[in-house]
């Protein structure tokens, strides 16, 4: 066989089951997009912008939980990635992102769009190659696909320079695609160790994270707290780990959890840790944590076992495998006490939704929302009040429904994030809950929703302003608002017509319900446009640095609504 | 090598408790980036460092001496994560691969 280096990628992406690329093609990456043009295996989605390229691969992996692509050419097509990059770092998804760089012998003489991508990429990738000839190709594609999906998972770019993708390559067989890794399974003595602290503790939570989404462990999970009558709390990235309204789960944690929620993990004395990093936003002061509990920790990272809490039992191993070990060893007990104590809590100290019936109102609107789509539905988020409303109370119910930028929170994700997931599942519905700050932070992947016709469905919270800046500095910096409220005021409806996107505007219609629902089963893209005051709150809140049983507000309706 | 202003700690000290670390790790040009800059954005200042290549050049083998403070543990997880990285072993006796080099280094 003959093949260019740009050829080999694109024959080896389709060797990988790629069907479907985002990107946007430019100087140093033309040889790649022309051999990407005669494809007919994969689709190529045109970006807007490469951040958009970045969150809409993110998009893919984060609905299907496969490894995603995405191009960009050098220079600044390689800068604009790297917060789609940082973010699926953060929170481990994989992405594989394939960049044009200056050919070769120009690398390192300032040339026009040269970066040091490899560079760049270092402290925000899994892993990243700097390829230097068409035969590096054969090993390093393979490679990548393995590295982003084993063990736990993350972004890995590929810089190609521009004579390499030209390079002739004589060659005469193709390699195996690179396929996961088997997961590890976690030391027999410890699962055993850990059954036994479940079995004799008398007030044991689960704390689950994005890990059992990612591992597939989430039948598991339900299983083991419905067996051994342990409530299940959930990450901002677990959320739907356990369905939402089961029997044992107990919301989300953490800095905007119901009261009660922390007020359990305060009074628990054993916590099943299991694919969570103890992320601060969940934690609150981490030495204030579950004072009194004894920590499991699974994971398949071993860097995060001892990380912030030393764990009683560490537990290093897939958490499908671990789980899947442990619950034979676990008694089914009904745990009566711990349960009613649980229940009384959630009795005294409940999340206020607050407007719970009114589509004009934040959580009026998530819940009607949901009340009209069913659980093939996915909901992105954007970053911000939104996202917090969203959490708290949107019925999730199964894994990988719920996407949203968690650790490094990008504002900008929401949109993009949706075209990925729509194309990963045409025949789904899509909601993007956003805000206004948030949307115009990717706001030019509205005209790739509307190229595309994806089933997209952005419910856009406007309150003119960053509302979690704005909280923020009423309730910590004596109410000086400094820079997060917009002078102008952005015409959106406008502004997604001149896009070619039909758009709703709720605060012009008699029936605002009747307006939603019409707008959520029209096929193809729409902006749903939903005023909000800008005095309203995420609460409880958990002021930064403080513990969690520090929450103010929420005990009551504070947002002043029924 | 210094991390230069993320530096937190001070000059190391004779008293100072010191550990040096031991790695086999892929010898192509971007290592020494992946593990200095894991080092750098943890502001955990690398004290001294060697570097040869081994075998067949394939591999190299890299010698750090750093201050063993409570964060060690996690950077030695830390760096046996790297895919370029084979292996890692803390030594906790001095081997003294940095002992016969301190006449090069006389100001």
């Amino acid at each position: 066989m003959r093949l260019t280096g740009a050829q080999l990628i694109i024959h080896l992406l389709e060797c990988q089951e790629i069907t479907t690329i985002a990107g946007i093609p430019g100087g140093a990456n033309l040889p790649l997009y022309d051999a990407l043009s005669q494809s007919h295996k994969i689709r190529h989605v045109l970006a807007r912008h490469e951040q958009g390229a970045g969150f809409i691969a993110q998009g893919m992996a984060r609905a299907n939980g496969k490894p995603a692509v995405c191009f960009a050419t050098s220079g600044p097509g390689a800068t604009n990635l790297l917060t789609a990059i940082a973010d699926a770092k953060m929170d481990s998804i994989p992405l594989i992102c394939i960049t044009g760089q200056v050919p070769t012998a120009m690398i390192g003489t300032d040339a026009f769009q040269e970066v040091d991508t490899y560079g760049l990429s270092i402290p925000i990738t899994k892993h990243n190659f700097l390829v230097r000839s068409a035969d590096e190709l054969l090993k390093v594609i393979p490679e990548a696909f393995r590295i982003a999906a084993s063990g736990r998972p993350g972004p890995v770019l590929i810089d190609v320079p521009k004579d390499v993708q030209n390079q002739r390559l004589e060659f005469h067989t193709w390699p195996e695609p690179g396929w996961p890794e088997p997961a590890p399974a976690g030391a027999t003595v410890d699962i055993e160790a850990a059954a036994t602290l479940i079995n004799t503790a008398a007030r044991p939570i689960l704390y689950l994270g994005g890990g059992v989404i990612h591992a597939g462990a989430a039948p598991l999970a339900t299983r083991l707290a419905e067996k051994a009558g342990i409530p299940a709390t959930m990450t901002l990235m677990g959320l739907g780990a356990v369905p939402m309204d089961h029997p044992r789960a107990i919301g989300m944690l953490g800095m905007h959890a119901a009261r009660y929620t922390n007020l359990a993990l305060e009074a628990c004395d054993l916590l099943i840790a299991t694919g969570v990093r103890f992320d601060d936003r969940a934690t609150g002061k981490a030495a204030a944590f579950c004072p009194n509990a004894r920590i499991v920790h699974i994971d398949i990272d071993p860097g995060e076992i001892d990380k912030i809490k030393t764990a009683y039992v560490g537990i290093v191993g897939d958490v499908r495998e671990v789980l899947a070990a442990l619950l034979p060893l676990v008694e089914e007990q009904p745990r009566a006490a711990w349960l009613e104590q649980v229940e009384a809590l959630q009795a005294r100290y409940p999340l206020h939704m607050s407007g719970a019936d009114d589509p004009r109102l934040p959580y009026g609107l998530i819940l009607q929302t949901a009340s009209l789509l069913d659980d093939d539905a996915i909901i992105t988020t954007d970053v911000g009040q939104h996202q917090m409303w969203a959490a708290q109370v949107y019925p999730v119910r199964r894994p990988r429904q719920w996407l949203t930028s968690g650790g490094l929170g990008t504002m900008g994700f929401g949109l993009p994030a949706a075209i990925g997931a729509a194309l990963a599942y045409p025949a789904r519905t899509v909601v993007c809950f956003s805000g206004d700050g948030s949307l115009l932070m990717n706001i030019q992947e509205l005209a790739t929703a509307v190229e595309e016709e994806v089933h997209v469905k952005i419910i856009l919270m406007n309150n003119n302003s960053l509302g979690l800046v704005h909280q923020q500095q009423e309730l910590f910096y004596g109410r000086r608002i400094f820079a997060s409220d917009y002078q102008t005021r952005v015409d959106f409806m406008t502004m997604a017509k001149s896009f070619g996107m039909t758009a709703y505007d709720l605060a012009a219609t008699a029936d605002p319900y009747a307006t939603l629902a019409q707008a959520l089963h029209t096929p193809g893209p729409c902006l749903i446009h939903a005023p909000i005051g800008v005095q309203e709150k995420v609460y409880p809140m958990v002021p930064p640095g403080a513990a969690n049983s520090e929450m103010i507000a929420g005990d009551a309706d504070v947002n002043g609504h029924t | 090598m210094s991390t230069g202003t993320l530096k937190s700690h001070k000059p190391m000290h004779a008293r100072d408790a010191q550990a040096v670390l031991e790695l086999t790790v892929n010898n192509h040009p971007g290592v020494m980036s992946h593990i200095c800059g894991l080092f750098a954005r943890r502001s955990y200042n690398v004290e001294a460092i060697l570097c040869l290549p081994i075998g067949s050049g394939a591999q190299s083998r890299i010698w750090l001496l750093v201050h063993a403070d409570h964060r060690l543990e996690q950077m030695i997880k830390q760096v046996g994560k790297l895919e370029d990285v084979h292996s890692i072993q803390r030594h906790s006796a001095n081997p003294e691969v940095f002992v016969h080099l301190e006449k090069f280094f006389r100001t």
